[in-house]
């Protein structure tokens, strides 16, 4: 067995004990991609050099007693969306395809505090803007389990890189449900923390009032262990939260006893797949036998959420990805006559198809006569939806729905009609809108053999909550968090 | 010129703020310094990075609002001002425009006219650009960041003016103002003072405004006072030949003394404002405008009547040695050092505004010290030197910041106040002089001070006239 096959908590121990070295641990994470990129495609950039060569510092600093952490030693997979000093990264876009940062992003730095090792960058949807990793111009990410499907996205290269065991864990960010749908159709535990929770100084922007970075693993005890890591306040943030209760691993028990847990009835409706449908519902009652008070509710609002997600995210995408003109760093076309021309072709040439939609339709909704027609609108829209859930918050500690409709598409079904694409984010989207906590882990296998997740929803700054609940249901299932160690590979 | 027109002005100034660091990252705002070097991820747009506001711009935003009499806006949020230009690493401006930090304030100017008062519209907040340099040699063009974040605040009056005379006014009470608060120096030369007309003219008695123009670029009182003049002319001879004056964007040129069209109304950008996501609302309690207030330093009014009071200044002095921040420091600082209010008062009035004028520079050009300033008068008030070797001292103290005791110590400007040595000179100058000494007996009381005046020149100036007086007549 691969010690890749390893938790990251449960590698991080060996390492501890000095039963395996960082660089046998760094070296098995080296091996496993080299095996697998080929089919799998999770990674842009691996850093092998630079991996090694961090390998054995951290191991003097573990030898020398000043890293005693749970992931000192463990490779980890970094999105790339987030800078990382001296590494190429490129947000999956051609725009970005020689940029190295001057800087290294506060998650990852806090990680790299802790002694994770960068083993490299995982792929993602071009600037995070896609739920399939279909619009990378890196090539597609496959779903370990099934190379013809897709792992979802945007973070899905690292949620394949999790599943396919080529490292211990990694970091994505999710606007949408980048960060939990991709998990669910990858079989692996994701979470987005409550909004402010983890720095996004060195995440490249999407939506910046909806992004949140966050950590996607083998179980929920990686979860809650990584997450205690990067969480915290930055002053480089303005958007970051000050607050104490970030010790997530002291929620890592088995009760739920008594535990209020809502259903929304309209999240379980029309265009539900019945597999999706069965295993979540399932895992509901797994957790009622063990204690836990089920209700049904409506939620209402539900069908606006799309439409002023959309909005509010292309809106601020349109702003964010303006740096990108060809004049400061990345591409740059090759001939051009003056500036404009310059900043034309290089955009044009440096996005692809789905940026361009997102920053055309962000435009739009920004301009003088639209503004308030869409945007105001949009933001009227978050509130409210953000008042549904206080409302529901008010009665239930968890609220529990799928991950996503259905379980990963084939490869290439996705792009040919993305409102069908957005609408797969409906059950994801309002907990970014309302800057909720969610967590999205495995309940099930649908007939075909894919990944089925359930999402656990929580009030703001209650990720203790749905860690409990989460953590209570993974005691109940035969763990399978790999295709690999299923087929015996 | 068959009707009578009246000229509508209203002013955007964008002030920079004296703070050490950027707007929304710890660089230094310091002026110069080789090409991108006061520069990090957030004010040169590198992707990932985030803005964090400096509290000392928000402080330096309300104390302005406080002293032009505004109502601070409690809960206020900046937003992004989307255009492309090189200059600006992000391709938006942080700025604000719904909801700026300050709103309807007014200050009150005093022309010939008499007084009035100029209302404000809001004073906002911002971050100002980078520098384009144009190397023609090569064909390219260079951007330099270190401008990128330094903060401003952009001043927007009402159409309240209607003179070159009121805007000039208006600037000046707004440059003391800030001076006064130290927010900013203020310097319309150095781009720390900008100032944005928008101009309009109308039948005199007419209620409705006419189309307006704005005019940029505009870098002195003089430049403003002369592109007002000529702005209202060509509005005038557009409107008498029966055109109209097109809403539009001007730049004036100095050199050729004139303005030209740079956009009109119609090419105007839509800048897609929105709230910046990368910042919150910024809440000002009531507790804060307070700790502002107990903070703001005397401002002019008040100084005005200490030094009338505490020093015994005329009003006329004490109103020049106040009208510029810069003086009335250097005033106090040299009268706590030498404690003679009025000499210092009278240097400062006298042969200060004279080398001033003379040299065509402002008060804040000033580079000497109030030590020097103190050490020239206690030589002239112990008698170490003379009234005219003093004013002559005082120009090098002026120009270099000389020390005046070394320098004259090194070239022997000492008085001489020995009276045997001076009995010698005088006697030499009655002896060469007999048709003076003749006339001084005649009863021309001239004479006397022409061999004043021969003594003085025989001694180099260096000669204490009240004691060659008294020995003058002795021997005559």
């Amino acid at each position: 067995m691969s010690l890749m096959s390893e938790t990251a908590v449960g590698l991080g121990k060996k390492i501890k004990a000095k039963e395996v070295s960082v660089t046998e641990a760094v070296r098995a994470s080296l091996d496993a991609i080299k095996a697998k990129e080929e089919k799998v495609n999770s990674f842009v950039t691996v850093d092998e050099e630079g991996a090694l060569k961090r390998a054995k510092e951290v191991q003097k600093l573990i030898d020398s007693g000043s890293l005693t952490g749970p992931l000192a030693g463990v490779p980890v997979a970094i999105k790339d969306n987030m800078c990382t000093k001296g590494l190429l990264t490129t947000c999956s876009s051609k725009i970005l395809e020689n940029f190295v940062p001057t800087y290294t992003a506060e998650a990852v730095r806090r990680l790299e505090d802790a002694g994770a090792v960068i083993i490299g960058k995982t792929n993602m949807d071009e600037f995070a803007m896609g739920s399939t990793t279909e619009t990378s111009a890196y090539g597609e990410t496959k779903n370990p389990w099934n190379m013809a499907h897709v792992p979802g996205g945007s973070s899905g290269g690292s949620c394949a890189a999790v599943s396919a065991e080529e490292c211990s864990f990694a970091l994505g960010s999710d606007t949408g449900g980048s960060i939990r749908q991709p998990s669910s159709f990858c079989g692996v535990t994701g979470m987005k923390p409550t909004y402010g929770t983890v720095s996004r100084y060195g995440l490249i922007a999407y939506g910046s009032s909806l992004d949140q970075i966050g950590p996607i693993t083998k179980d929920v005890t990686d979860c809650a262990t990584v997450l205690e890591i990067i969480a915290g306040h930055d002053t480089k943030d303005a958007t970051s939260v000050s607050r104490e209760d970030t010790d997530f691993t002291a929620a890592l028990v088995d009760d739920v006893k008594g535990m209020k847990i809502g259903i929304p009835k309209d999240y379980f409706g029309e265009g539900l797949n019945i597999e999706v449908r069965d295993a979540v519902l399932s895992a509901v009652r797994t957790l009622e036998e063990k204690g836990a008070v089920v209700e049904e509710f409506d939620l209402g609002l539900v069908k606006y959420a799309i439409p002023a997600y959309y909005v509010i995210a292309c809106a601020e995408a349109s702003s964010n990805l303006a740096r990108f003109d060809g004049v400061k760093y990345g591409y740059r076309t090759k001939e051009y006559e003056g500036l404009h021309n310059m900043y034309k072709k290089s955009r044009s040439e440096g996005f692809g198809a789905e940026v361009k939609r997102r920053i055309m339709l962000g435009s739009f909704v920004l301009s003088s006569g639209y503004y308030d027609a869409y945007y105001l609108k949009a933001l009227r829209v978050k509130g409210l939806i953000k008042k549904a859930f206080d409302e529901a918050f008010a009665k239930y500690d968890v609220i529990i729905a799928p991950a996503a409709p259905t379980t990963a598409p084939k490869l290439g079904e996705s792009l040919k009609n993305p409102i069908q694409m957005y609408l797969g984010d409906i059950y994801t989207i309002s907990v970014n809108l309302a800057g909720l906590p969610g967590i999205s882990l495995p309940c099930g296998m649908d007939k075909n053999g894919l990944p089925v997740g359930i999402q656990m929803i929580g009030d703001c700054f209650k990720e203790k909550n749905i860690i409990r609940a989460a953590y209570s249901f993974e005691q109940t299932r035969a763990y399978t968090h790999s295709p690999v160690t299923k087929e015996g590979e | 010129m068959s009707k009578n027109y009246e000229t509508v002005i209203g002013l955007e100034v964008h002030v920079e703020l004296a703070t050490k660091t950027k707007i929304f990252c710890s660089c230094s705002t310091e002026f110069g310094g080789a090409p991108n070097t006061h520069t990090c991820p957030v004010c040169t747009g590198q992707p990932g990075s985030l803005p964090v506001l400096n509290k000392q711009v928000v402080e330096y935003a309300m104390a302005v609002g406080l002293a032009t009499n505004c109502q601070i806006t409690r809960y206020s949020k900046f937003d992004r001002k989307n255009y492309f230009y090189p200059d600006n690493p992000q391709n938006y401006q942080i700025s604000q425009l719904y909801l700026p930090i300050c709103r309807n304030g007014s200050v009150e100017i005093e022309t010939a006219a008499g007084k009035k008062q100029v209302r404000i519209h809001e004073i906002h907040m911002e971050e100002d650009a980078g520098k384009l340099v144009h190397d023609e040699w090569e064909d390219v063009s260079i951007v330099d960041f270190n401008r990128s974040g330094v903060p401003l605040i952009e001043i927007v009056s009402e159409p309240d003016m209607r003179s070159a005379d009121e805007v000039i006014a208006y600037l000046e009470k707004l440059r003391q103002t800030i001076q006064y608060l130290g927010a900013s120096d203020c310097k319309l030369n150095e781009g720390s003072m900008r100032a944005d007309v928008n101009l309009s003219v109308r039948e005199a008695g007419s209620s409705k405004f006419g189309t307006r123009t704005e005019m940029k670029n505009l870098n002195s009182f003089k430049a403003i006072a002369h592109a007002i003049e000529g702005e209202r002319e060509r509005q005038i001879e557009l409107l008498e030949a029966g055109r109209k004056v097109v809403q539009e964007t001007r730049r004036w040129d100095d050199n050729k003394e004139s303005s030209h069209a740079m956009r009109s109304k119609e090419d105007a950008q839509d800048y897609r404002y929105f709230p910046d996501p990368d910042l919150v609302p910024l809440v000002i309690s009531e507790e804060w405008i307070a700790e502002v207030k107990a903070k703001q330093p005397e401002l002019r009014e008040e100084k005005l009547a200490r030094y009338k009071k505490e020093y015994d200044i005329p009003e006329y002095d004490a109103k020049i040695l106040t009208e510029s921040k810069h003086m009335a420091d250097l005033f106090e600082a040299t009268t706590k050092i030498c404690g003679k209010p009025k000499k210092v008062s009278n240097w400062l009035m006298v042969e200060t505004m004279r080398l001033l004028k003379e040299r065509g520079m402002d008060a804040e050009d000033i580079r000497f010290s109030p030590e020097n300033l103190a050490k020239l008068i206690e030589l002239v008030e112990n008698g170490t030197i003379n009234g005219s070797v003093a004013k002559e001292v005082f120009e090098l103290v002026f120009t270099d910041n000389t020390d005046p005791e070394k320098y004259v110590e090194e070239k022997g400007l000492k008085s001489v106040n020995d009276e045997d040595e001076l009995r010698a000179a005088i006697r030499q100058v009655i002896k060469e002089n007999p048709q003076s000494v003749e006339d001084y007996h005649g009863g021309k009381e001239k004479a006397l001070g022409f061999l004043v005046g021969q003594t003085m020149k025989a001694t180099k100036g260096r000669a204490n006239p009240g004691i060659v007086n008294k020995i003058l007549k002795e021997l005559l």
